[in-house]
């Protein structure tokens, strides 16, 4: 996967990837193959008795898919483009979180407080 | 580029240097980055779209719910299917790597066919839905599943049309650098692609199952 390690690799169009090998790409396969099927084991014969449990399984192993999917297929490395690459990975996983989790809050609480029942003349 | 101009110590005027042309870069040596911010800026729709399923996928307007619908060994083979599509893409740029022209067709022809199933399996999928008379329509989480789910399957199709393209420019004019280029850049929107389905097949069907 590292197969250019030079620190200055502007002789080489700029692009510090590599384009992986069959091992890294098997391995790769071989892992998400893995990670894919335990979810769905898990969830179709509802082998964790808890829904929580179930649920915070199923979401560690997508994110850890998504990171061998990133390490083995993408290539990604910290060298690529000079840094540029992980630098525009970063600011948009930050993005991402504040749109996913702000939304989520916000509709969350206000889904919460239109609750059909839910008496606003009792408010103080 | 920058002009500079310092006073030295001893308060003398210290020579001013112009970069009067900008050094050479080679032809699309910067096209790597720029695809990679591009689809930095897909991930973005892909989250907005994903927070709009999160806030609604719970308002079923007394209509079908997830278990009603989702049929999980199928969207097992249709995942299946994209992770397979993957590793064959990786396959053709080993090819490409080694100038291997034949195989790169091949393994290219092999990546549209399970992209091609994957979306056939989609679309009977989404057509099983709407004659069930779940239809984007019908609730809130329904448009927002059709939204998601449907823009990741226009995003495959879009790569398909990309692929085709490309196995006919590679045919015609062999493996010429803008050809290798064009090549990594799909490279990158496709893996990017099967990436984003991780959460779809996550967040959408198994959490909905859970529901």
């Amino acid at each position: 996967m590292t197969a250019d390690a030079a620190p200055h690799e502007s002789g080489h169009h700029g692009h510090g990837e590599s384009h992986g090998s069959q091992k890294s790409y098997l391995i790769g396969f071989v892992l998400s193959v893995v990670l894919t099927a335990v979810p769905f084991w898990l969830v179709m014969t509802g082998t964790l008795d808890s829904k929580l449990g179930t649920a915070l399984a199923i979401m560690v192993l997508a994110a850890v898919q998504i990171v061998v999917h990133m390490i083995y297929f993408l290539h990604m490395n910290v060298r690529s483009e000079g840094g540029w690459t992980m630098m525009a990975l970063i600011f948009t996983l930050v993005m991402v979180v504040i749109t996913l989790s702000g939304s989520i809050w916000v509709m969350y609480h206000l889904n919460i407080n239109m609750m059909p029942g839910h008496d606003m003349s009792q408010m103080p | 580029m920058s002009t500079t101009t310092s006073l030295a110590p001893d308060g003398a005027t210290l020579p001013v240097f112009y970069e009067t042309e900008e050094h050479a870069h080679a032809d699309g040596a910067s096209t790597m980055l720029g695809f990679w911010i591009y689809l930095m800026s897909d991930c973005l729709i892909f989250a907005v779209l994903f927070a709009t399923y999160g806030v609604l996928g719970g308002n079923y307007a007394a209509g079908p719910s997830p278990k009603d619908l989702f049929d999980l060994p199928l969207v097992a083979v249709n995942t299946s299917m994209l992770l397979l599509s993957s590793i064959t893409y990786g396959f053709a740029m080993l090819a490409m790597e080694k100038g291997r022209i034949r195989s790169l067709q091949i393994w290219l022809a092999v990546t549209g066919l399970f992209g091609l199933a994957f979306i056939g399996i989609e679309l009977s999928e989404f057509s099983h839905m709407i004659a069930e008379g779940a239809t984007p329509q019908r609730s809130a989480f329904l448009s927002s599943f059709f939204t998601l789910v449907g823009t990741h399957g226009l995003h495959v199709s879009c790569g398909l049309v990309w692929l085709a393209t490309l196995m006919i420019q590679v045919s015609r004019k062999g493996l010429i650098p803008a050809n290798r280029r064009r090549l990594m850049c799909l490279s990158m929107f496709w893996h990017f692609l099967d990436i984003i389905w991780i959460g779809v097949f996550t967040f959408v069907y198994l959490m909905g199952m859970l529901r």
